[in-house]
């Protein structure tokens, strides 16, 4: 099994992104378990048909101590298992503590045993690293592969670099990899060259280039993914090369961050100043 | 029986301590740990500062001195602990503070309040479950008043414990609720609770009743907290006197009693370095002038009484002081001339609090014994130095994390109670030091050595050296030091004794140092090391 997070910049589309490549997976007739690690609990939504999923916390809070994997996950899209871990309103409580405690539960309960015989499992990480509980499913071993959704604008390039900073923090301790950037297109100027230099100077590389098409926000107010909704069409085959590319990586760094001055060089130099 | 001993020079000894510790905290530690050059100076010496991990401190946390210390003794809040379980029960009553309601009076000091938080409340926020706990204690009690504090994970989740605390005094009507956050990181020890319990206090309670109290000299007693009876005793001699005392803070206290202070003509400071906040903004917002006292020592006691005797200018209340003090010295003479053969010449190392290590040393002067080596868990350097070095005091960035209340004067309340002529002229021909504290170091022989927040390791080394009679600190301490063969003498609880304050708890304390000197339990037993070869043990790692 490999074990993949995604992490990027909020509102990059990291939700969409994984859950239309995890489409792609399963269209290949790969397992796959989503676990959803946003408080929002919407990770999950595409594969599910918008499905409303009872979360982990939820659960726990509920049933108490008497929690079944069962009560926790649904199997979406092509046989993909789902779980949200859920968590408090904005403004109060703590949702990364939630998040660990999620984590630990669903390695309690069996959910990643080989009887589950599932070939990926995949973590979809609220936006930004911002305390212990959102680097929970890169430490200790849990996911082995990151990849980081970045765009060209200058923000989610700058927090895909700060991400890059927490994946060298813990590769030691818990062997995660950087696999690769997948830029999700905003149509920026050289956004193409742009992040595949930026790939470059991390050390590592674009995985795939996903061009911008209204057929994603069309399936997805749909609640389905591209591949569901209208498979095909041009940009499910997108995802699907995404989802093979990711399949068939074996391009596993640790990343290189750059400094904020060589960043902003970079942006200079492919065009934002031009 | 003398045992007293001429010590060699402390300085070389220091430096063998030192040694065995890295070369940044050994630099550290040097500064905390300094010597009396000339008796009645005080060297300059390092407190208030953050404890080196790893060293075995005595310490404890904010949250235990603002729930355990100040607000612990009060009978009549109900103080709830907001956070997991152990935080409220293990700060409950183990000072062994007591209390004496009223006939019919309430008394929650008996229970245990707490939110007892569970990992949901961590993860989903916890102010649900304070609210329906503050709820269902105002149903089961109707308590006057509901407090809560903040233990480590409420600072770390953000619930509003303030903003709680205010919706529910304002739906009940009847009861006062406020809040502490004295979440445990804050600060560098216990000392930082004080002042925000202090300053809620101040701010939640203290002038909320303007009912004038009967009595000629009314006076309140601040830093006191009645462990083993202390506050019984002080009460009783403060009667024969005819003094009244208004509110102790807060010993063998009501909330009403605080509501009240502010009509006392004189507060009088027992503990300074957990409740000088409240004198200063009393004093500001009321004009009640403050004076240091110490009921702890017979002669320290009768020299507090001529103190506030001679604050009311009267020769009626100087008269009566005398009568009392001449009345109850007699019997703690008789009790001294046959105890003190047997322990003068000892020596006493004591290592508590912020103020006892300087209060106790009066005891044992009191029986012949001398104070080799003191120093305090969690005082400043004014406790150590005198309150003259105040402005010299650099605020460090823990310290400023400790909300500094502004007060100022009452727009109708504030009533120097004296001219700034007659405080002078007080201060100048009656020795009345307002305001004033000169710390415990002035008052210490030459050659002792005082230690602040004394490490394990020093702990042991210096006990080595002084081979003291008995050594004073609290449970953390006790069995680490009996296992040398040296008794050790709690201070925060007293153990089983007490009283230990005013005449009669002078007598109890010299009569039990006499047992714990003279016993020679220490001498028939050997620990398992001195009679078997034991077991080696390596370090299984460097790494």
């Amino acid at each position: 099994m490999r074990k993949i997070a995604i992490y990027g910049k909020g509102g990059i589309g990291k939700s969409t992104t994984t859950q239309n490549t995890v489409a792609g997976l399963a269209e290949m007739g790969k397992k796959v378990m989503v676990v959803g690690c946003d408080p929002k609990a919407d990770s999950t939504r595409l594969l599910l048909g918008g499905l409303a999923q009872k979360t982990v916390l939820d659960t726990l809070r509920e049933e108490g101590d008497d929690v079944e994997l069962d009560d926790v996950m649904r199997i979406g899209y092509g046989n993909t298992s789902c779980v949200e871990s859920g968590g408090p309103e904005p403004g109060v409580g703590c949702a990364g503590r939630g998040i660990i405690t999620s984590i630990n539960l669903l390695e309690q309960l069996g959910a990643y045993e080989e009887d589950k015989n599932l070939d990926y499992a995949f973590y979809d990480v609220l936006g930004d690293v911002v305390c212990g509980g959102f680097a929970m499913p890169i430490r200790d071993g849990k996911a082995e592969e990151i990849y980081i959704v970045v765009s060209g604008e200058m923000m989610a390039m700058y927090a895909a670099n700060n991400i890059c900073k927490g994946i060298v923090k813990y590769s030691d301790s818990g062997g995660v990899r950087l696999g690769g950037l997948i830029c999700n297109s905003r149509k920026v100027d050289n956004e193409r060259e742009m992040i595949e230099e930026l790939a470059k100077r991390l050390g590592t590389q674009m995985i795939h280039f996903v061009p911008r098409d209204n057929m994603v926000q069309r399936a997805e107010i749909n609640r389905k993914t591209v591949i569901d909704y209208d498979s095909t069409h041009v940009q499910a085959d997108e995802y699907r090369t995404l989802a093979k590319n990711i399949d068939n990586n074996d391009m596993f760094v640790v990343p290189k961050p750059m400094s904020i001055e060589d960043l902003e060089k970079l942006l200079i130099d492919f065009g934002i100043a031009n | 029986m003398v045992d007293k001993k001429d010590f060699p020079n402390p300085e070389a000894f220091k430096k063998q301590i030192l040694e065995k510790y890295p070369t940044k905290v050994a630099r550290k530690r040097a500064k905390a740990m300094v010597v009396v050059d000339e008796e009645g100076s005080a060297p300059i010496v390092q407190a208030n500062v953050r404890t080196v991990p790893g060293i075995i401190t005595q310490r404890g946390c904010s949250y235990a001195g603002c729930k355990g210390v100040v607000l612990g003794p009060t009978r009549d809040i109900i103080n709830i602990t907001h956070g997991p379980i152990g935080c409220g029960f293990y700060s409950w009553l183990t000072r062994r503070n007591q209390t004496k309601p009223d006939e019919g009076g309430e008394n929650y000091m008996a229970y245990c309040f707490s939110t007892d938080m569970q990992e949901e409340n961590i993860v989903f926020g916890g102010e649900k479950k304070l609210r329906e706990a503050i709820q269902e204690a105002y149903d089961m009690f109707h308590p006057k008043a509901i407090s809560v504090f903040a233990t480590c994970p409420v600072g770390l989740i953000g619930d509003d414990i303030h903003a709680i605390a205010a919706q529910a005094k304002e739906k009940f009507g009847d009861c006062n609720v406020f809040a502490f956050s004295c979440e445990g990181y804050k600060g560098v020890s216990q000392s930082a609770g004080h002042h925000i319990a202090n300053n809620q206090i101040f701010k939640h309670v203290v002038g909320n009743d303007d009912t004038v109290q009967e009595g000629k000299y009314k006076i309140n007693l601040l830093g006191e907290y009645n462990i083993g009876g202390d506050a019984f005793e002080i009460e009783r001699i403060l009667d024969l006197c005819g003094i009244s005392l208004i509110s102790t803070f807060s010993g063998n206290s009501s909330i009403d009693h605080f509501a009240n202070s502010h009509t006392a003509d004189l507060n009088t400071v027992m503990c300074h370095r957990s409740i000088n906040y409240m004198a200063d903004m009393m004093e500001t917002k009321f004009g009640i002038p403050w004076i240091k006292v110490n009921f702890i020592g017979a002669e320290a006691t009768a020299k507090s009484l001529r103190k506030i005797a001679a604050y009311f200018e009267d020769k009626k209340l100087i008269d009566r002081v005398e009568e009392v003090i001449k009345a109850e010295l007699p019997a703690v003479e008789e009790v001294i001339s046959t105890i003190k053969p047997k322990t003068e010449g000892k020596v006493a190392m004591l290592f508590v609090g912020g103020s006892r290590a300087h209060h106790y040393q009066e005891l044992f002067t009191e029986i012949g014994m001398e104070t080799v080596s003191a120093g305090y868990e969690f005082g400043h350097r004014d406790d150590y130095e005198g309150r003259e070095v105040l402005p010299s005091i650099k605020l460090d960035a823990d310290t400023r994390n400790i909300e500094e209340l502004k007060v100022d004067k009452d727009p109708e309340r504030y009533n120097p109670r004296k001219t700034p002529e007659q405080l002078e002229k007080l201060s100048k021909q009656k020795g009345l030091d307002f305001a004033g504290y000169h710390g415990m170091s002035k008052e210490m022989k030459k050659g002792s050595m005082v230690i602040d927040d004394i490490s394990q390791w020093e702990t042991e080394k210096w006990i080595e050296y002084y081979k003291p009679a008995v050594f004073c600190a609290g449970i953390k301490e006790k069995y680490a030091v009996q296992k040398m063969g040296v008794p050790l003498k709690q201070l925060h609880s007293y153990d089983y004794g007490g009283p230990y304050a005013g005449f009669k708890g002078a007598i109890n304390f010299y009569k039990d140092i006499e047992r714990i000197t003279t016993t020679r339990v220490w001498s028939l037993i050997s620990p398992p090391w001195d009679y078997s070869n034991g077991i080696k043990a390596d370090l299984v790692s460097n790494g």
